[in-house]
């Protein structure tokens, strides 16, 4: 998606004003400067929206069928496995990678590290939206999702792990809204709004942090409702919470990592030269924290082991299973993240992003379904509720491209700020 | 970006926003203290020596709960020999409790297990659901209200016995479905629950759980050698409402075993127990670390100021 610079040069829009000096109208903004023609023209180019289509068309009406026949017409629950993808996937592999808004919002606001400025506003909608589509995954699961407020306004049950992540989620929730919308108000033209946020700035981080530290910590004490059904390798009971906690660390920084990586490189006429020429820099800055990260979560991992007394459990096939996981998952990325910073191998890095990021959602899958139960049988996921997954996904994967191509997430607005 | 904020503005940001939180979550670790049961809790002894497997108890719980009528009748045996995914049948949305055969090598007959809701002392589905739609009468049972239920099951993750089951084939009238003890048409008046009454070989007996101790230890004593000195479920996950006794090892007639001999909120309250400390800890050290980390800049603006005096 070149076009935007050559035919255009006022496109893509950076500043309220047009080339002659009038105001871009909001509906303008929204169309991004093309007409409905040019905008139909440049949407049916891209087979990235083909594919879009494709599960779109298969998934809706899965999703109907779902919301009329209900969970056991398209998935696989069952009274054994209460859980499947929905919450495997979308709820305890999610919110591990949208950590990144309060970690880069600590690194930015508390710590005082401007140089990782330039995607502070990446990795705090990445966390925004990620926890956003998190709740939309929790929705699709629930057996009523039209209860959704009853913990918080109806029926409480306070001593419930999950009342905390409810609670959690929903404040951080927005706490995150808050501190993304300067961005919005900016694009819109609204200052007065944008500074009443800055006030509060600090504020917002610190709740981040303790709202974040909690709940992806609850997310792991969830399973310490079932010592007796999770494998003990999976499973550990006094330090579940931290496991969770210090593993999104690496998962949400990964995550901006592997975002920045595919906006920059597919949709470079966004970025502006800040985001482009520092992204590197920040690349390597963030897999720094990442190894960290991954060195504390090995060792804290190994020490569980050795607190529960479980070595003799590494011998059987669950345990190669496990050694498995923490090799190809956690250990291998951490090298690779550490030659990449010692060497600049920027590409090494993000290589191993992915990697990290794919491997906390393999944990989670671990965790939630496939160690879950491991006495008896594994439940292998129906299509349709791989297929719904997989279309719930999209819908994030286009709101976030929706967003980033509008709002001055990956570029600075021009205009006034 | 330049951003200057004043110690009173950061310190009245921080605390504002801890607060609020603080404020909502302040009663998180009410739940955090054991609890042992009512005292004069009913319960129910299963002794399997006594169990011939003729599903009466099946039949009565399906009249009384109003379920399904089952697509083979209860007086069709070949159901002891359904397997499904590996396991023998269990409770689901249609029968709230099932009986199983397990054939024992050294013994010439085999041995019947009937499962339903054990009515935990302090119950895990109920300390984990978190809209309280769980409650423990002082009678004895587990009961719960399909009004406020949202549906998220963790209640099944939480159950060491698989006990709760969810009516997945409703879109718009899901609901958890599990033995209630009979609570609404006969606990509460202090009846038996029904498969008791039918039961005709007097394999269960009700009665207070303290007295079915009692009687549990007396049976065991009384015949040697006939029992495993063992009532499952007087230790089992903090104490059950329905107790067994059996004549081979438990595992061999389908127990777990290595259920926690405590609460399974007990495992849980190392993680209840650090929530009040991060959210009193974290803010006064994240505050302590902004402070730090922006101390030279401050220091350098104190220094511009004084020149800018001076000049």
């Amino acid at each position: 998606m070149k076009f935007f610079s050559k035919e255009r040069p006022e496109i893509p829009i950076v500043n309220h004003l047009k080339a002659d000096g009038t105001e871009w109208t909001i509906k303008e903004k929204l169309w991004l400067g093309l007409s409905l023609g040019e905008y139909k023209k440049q949407f049916l180019r891209n087979p990235v929206n083909w594919l879009m289509i494709a599960i779109f068309a298969v998934g809706i009406p899965l999703l109907l069928q779902r919301y009329i026949y209900g969970l056991g017409a398209v998935t696989h629950a069952s009274n054994d496995y209460p859980w499947g993808l929905f919450l495997g996937f979308g709820l305890f592999g999610m919110v591990p990678l949208s950590a990144s808004g309060f970690m880069l919002g600590t690194t930015v606001e508390l710590f005082g590290r401007k140089d990782f400025h330039p995607i502070e506003r990446l990795a705090l909608l990445n966390g925004l939206l990620g926890y956003f589509f998190a709740v939309l995954f929790l929705e699709v699961d629930l057996g009523m999702p039209w209860r959704l407020p009853y913990p918080m306004f109806v029926s409480l049950g306070p001593a419930a792990v999950l009342f905390l992540v409810a609670w959690h989620v929903a404040t951080y929730l927005s706490v995150q809204i808050a501190e993304v919308l300067p961005a919005f108000f900016e694009w819109i033209g609204w200052l007065k709004g944008k500074r009443v946020i800055r006030k509060m700035v600090l504020g917002l981080t610190i709740a981040g942090i303790i709202l974040s530290t909690l709940h992806q910590g609850a997310l792991g004490a969830l399973f310490t409702y079932a010592p007796s059904k999770v494998h003990p390798l999976w499973l550990s009971v006094n330090f579940q919470w931290i496991h969770f906690f210090c593993s999104s660390i690496f998962a949400g920084l990964s995550m901006v990592i592997i975002s920045s990586t595919l906006i920059r490189n597919f949709m470079a006429w966004r970025c502006d030269d800040e985001f482009k020429d520092n992204l590197d820099y920040i690349t390597i800055g963030l897999a720094k924290g990442c190894s960290y990260a991954m060195i504390t979560y090995l060792i804290i991992k190994i020490v569980a082991i050795a607190h529960d007394q479980e070595w003799s459990y590494l011998l059987t096939g669950w345990g190669s299973y496990y050694m498995l996981e923490l090799g190809v998952a956690v250990v291998l990325p951490m090298f690779m993240f550490a030659i990449g910073i010692r060497h600049r191998y920027v590409g090494l890095i993000r290589f191993a992003a992915l990697i990290a990021a794919l491997g906390i959602i393999w944990n989670r899958l671990n965790t939630s379904m496939i160690c879950y139960n491991w006495q008896m049988y594994q439940e292998i996921p129906h299509w349709k509720e791989v297929w719904i997954t997989i279309t719930v996904y999209s819908l994030y994967f286009l709101t976030y491209r929706f967003i980033v191509y509008r709002l001055p997430i990956v570029y600075g607005w021009k205009g006034e700020k | 970006m330049k951003k200057i904020v004043s110690r009173r503005n950061f310190i009245k940001g921080g605390l504002a926003g801890t607060a609020t939180v603080a404020v909502m979550k302040s009663k998180e670790t009410q739940a955090a203290h054991s609890f042992e049961g009512y005292p004069d809790g009913m319960g129910v002894l299963v002794d399997l020596t006594r169990c011939v497997g003729c599903r009466s108890c099946e039949a009565a719980c399906n009249k009384e709960q109003g379920l399904p009528t089952p697509a083979k009748p209860f007086d069709d045996y070949s159901v002891f020999q359904e397997i499904k995914h590996g396991e023998k049948r269990r409770t689901d949305e249609t029968a709230y409790t099932v009986v199983n055969q397990y054939d024992i090598p050294e013994l010439d007959h085999p041995l019947f297990r009937k499962i339903q809701c054990n009515h935990c002392q302090e119950p895990a589905c109920l300390t984990s659901c978190f809209v309280n739609a769980y409650t423990k009468t002082p009678e004895g049972a587990v009961i719960y209200n399909s009004k406020v239920c949202v549906g998220c099951r963790t209640c099944m993750i939480a159950c060491p016995f698989y006990i709760p089951t969810f009516k997945y084939s409703s879109a718009f009238n899901p609901r958890i479905m599990k033995c209630i003890f009979c609570y609404d048409t006969r606990l509460k008046d202090g009846k038996p629950p029904a498969c008791v009454e039918a039961c005709p070989q007097e394999a269960l007996t009700f009665g207070k759980r303290n007295d079915l101790i009692t009687m549990g230890r007396q049976r065991i004593r009384e015949t040697p050698g006939k029992y495993v000195e063992h009532i499952y479920g007087e230790k089992e996950v903090g104490g059950t409402a329905w107790m067994y006794l059996s004549s081979v090892p438990f595992d061999q007639v389908g127990f777990d075993t290595h259920v926690p001999q405590e609460p399974i909120l007990n495992s849980v309250k190392d993680f209840l127990a650090i929530v009040p400390m991060v959210l009193t800890i974290w803010p006064g050290l994240f505050a302590g670390f902004h402070l730090l980390a922006t101390r030279k800049e401050k220091i350098k603006e104190q220094e511009m100021e004084k020149k800018e005096e001076k000049a």
